[in-house]
Parts: structure tokens; sequence; C-alpha cells
């Protein structure tokens, strides 16, 4: 097969492929929501306590992150990189 | 119209051992290393015991504020580690604000926080060796059944490769949506100045004043200092965690 074409194909699987990857943000996102939620029912809960509640509700947050920036990573290596245009 | 986003880009190469590379990266992290010495220098320098100045009283706030975050955390028995914990958050804080200056972030490269998930991983296998010994860290991979070693393996290398990857990710996409909107922006300006036959008015970016700024305060700041904050309590949480 023609390179060119054959390229033109594998970028464009890369490029499917880095938008389904960005799918893996919807799990984080519903996660950093229910937790944002859960600490403002505790800061309604227990005005005086807002600090020790956000910085452990942030750090939470920050940690149930990882699976959406693994998504990320992947994507961005897919569309920044090209790793399986080198292979045609 | 072209957006080009590229990672750390190859400054110079010294030609000893087969060609070390030297990228913006490097670069970067020795101006946040000399930044970080000198700021530690220039707040020590001239300490008196009898009415402080507010160099002074500002190294002893950050001091005790790092004691009181290291002893809250892994308790009394480990406040040795605080001279690392310190340089980490200072290398990691700084080395992501420096894009507020135009420079790349020095943890925007996987090199970077790889180096410091890799060091966190040492620290916590020596304090597991110093604790229980050999034996005993070795057989800390048999438990609680010798039939999930495998797993405790994988997990023990999926720990800092997760902590690489979510330091380094958040400081990367901050950079790629922070050029995606400049580029967006000036896209929009021309649109809105190109009908003027003038050229060098119909290429101002008219609308990359201001909105940028609202990005960088989530971006450079909040995300940088809140991952300095993550990735040192990980860090702690796993040594003392180790040391049990």
């Amino acid at each position: 097969m023609d390179t060119t074409l054959a390229k033109a194909i594998v970028m464009a699987g890369s490029a499917i492929g880095a938008g389904l990857a960005m799918i893996a943000g919807i799990g984080p996102g519903i996660g950093q929501g229910y937790a944002a939620g859960k600490a403002a029912e505790a800061v309604g809960r227990q005005p005086e306590a807002k600090g020790d509640i956000t910085s452990t509700m942030l750090f939470g947050c920050a940690v149930a992150e990882s699976t959406g920036i693994y998504g990320l990573v992947v994507a961005m290596i897919l569309l920044f990189v090209n790793p399986f245009v080198g292979q045609i | 119209m072209s957006v080009e986003i590229t990672g750390p880009r190859i400054l110079f190469e010294i030609p000893i051992l087969g060609g070390i590379r030297i990228t913006e990266t490097i670069f970067n992290g020795w101006i946040v290393i000399l930044l970080v010495s000198f700021l530690a220098w220039f707040l020590t320098r001239n300490m008196v015991t009898k009415n402080p100045g507010k160099r002074q009283l500002a190294a002893e706030k950050i001091y005790s504020m790092l004691m009181n975050l290291v002893e809250g955390v892994m308790g009394k028995k480990w406040t040795g580690f605080a001279p690392y914990i310190g340089a980490l958050f200072a290398y990691s804080m700084f080395g992501s604000l420096l894009s507020l200056t135009g420079l790349r972030s020095v943890t925007g490269d996987l090199s970077t926080t790889g180096a410091m998930a890799i060091l966190t991983t040492i620290m916590v296998i020596a304090t597991n060796i110093r604790t229980n010994g050999v034996f005993g860290w070795l057989k800390s991979y048999t438990q609680p059944v010798a039939l999930i070693t495998p797993i405790n393996i994988i997990s023990e290398i999926a720990n800092p490769v997760s902590m690489a990857f979510r330091h380094f990710g958040n400081i990367a996409a901050g950079i790629v949506i922070t050029s995606l909107m400049y580029a967006a922006l000036a896209a929009a300006s021309n649109l809105i100045l190109g009908w003027i036959p003038v050229e060098f008015i119909a290429n101002i970016p008219i609308l990359q004043v201001g909105l940028p700024a609202v990005l960088s305060i989530y971006f450079d700041l909040f995300t940088g200092f809140l991952q300095a904050y993550i990735i040192c309590m990980l860090t702690m949480v796993n040594v003392s965690g180790a040391g049990e």
C-alpha cells in the first residue's frame, strides 16, 4: 500500500484512539463531584472544621484523579508522539 | 494558523560520553535549584535571637509550617525526613510556578516527576529494610498470603508510576490547554480585526488580554501548589507506612 495513505490511516486511528481514551474523564468527574458534595454536606453540618474538610477533600480528589490522568497521558502520547506512525 | 505543542526542546549538547543532551527541563531545573538555594541563603543569613527581622520571621514561619506538616502526618519519630520533604515541596512548587515567567515548567516533563517518584520508592524500601530488616522486607511482599505476591509486586511498581503520571499529567495538561487557548484567541481576534487592511493592526491578538490570566490562576498557581502538596503528602504517608 501507498505509505502516505497508510500514514494517514494510522494517524486517523491515533486521533480516534485519543478521543476514546479521554472517555476515562467520566469516572473522576463523577467521583470528584461526589466527594465535593459530601464535603459541602460536612461543612454544612460542622462549619468550624472547614479547613480540615477542604484539605482532606482536595487530597482525595487529587488521588481520585489519577485514572483520568492516565487517560490524558495516553491521549497526549497518541496525539503528540505518534508512536504507531514509525512502525509502518 | 498552526498550533505547535512539543515536549521540552533540546537546547544544546555536551560532546562528552557520546553527547549529553541539555533540555529545557535541565536548564530550567538548575534555575529553580539556584532560586531555592538563593532564597534559603537570603532568608537565613544574619540570624539573631532577639528582635528578629522580617526575613528571619518569614524563615521561622516556613520552618514551623513544614515541621507541623511533617509531624502531623508522619509523627514525631520521623521528623528527620523534614529537609527532604521541604526540598521536594520547594522544587516541585517553584518548578510548576516557573511557567508564570514564560519558561517551560520543570515538572511538565515525565523525567522530573519520574525521578521524584523513584526517589520516594527508594526511601520507602530503605525505611522498610531499616525497620524490619532485609528478610522482613521480603516477607512483607507475601502478606497476607503468599499467593498474592505477584499482585504485591505489581502494586509496588504501580505506585511510583501513578505518582509520576499524576503530577506530570496535571502540569502538562495545563501547558497543552493554555497553548490551545492562546492559539484559539489569536484566531478569534484575527477574525474580528481581519477586515482592517493594515496588516500590523490586523495581527494584534487583542483577545489574548485578560482571559488567559484566569486560566493561569487555575493551571499555574492552584494546580502547581496542589500537586506539590499531593506529592509531598503521598511521600510522607508511604514512607511512614513502610516504617511500621
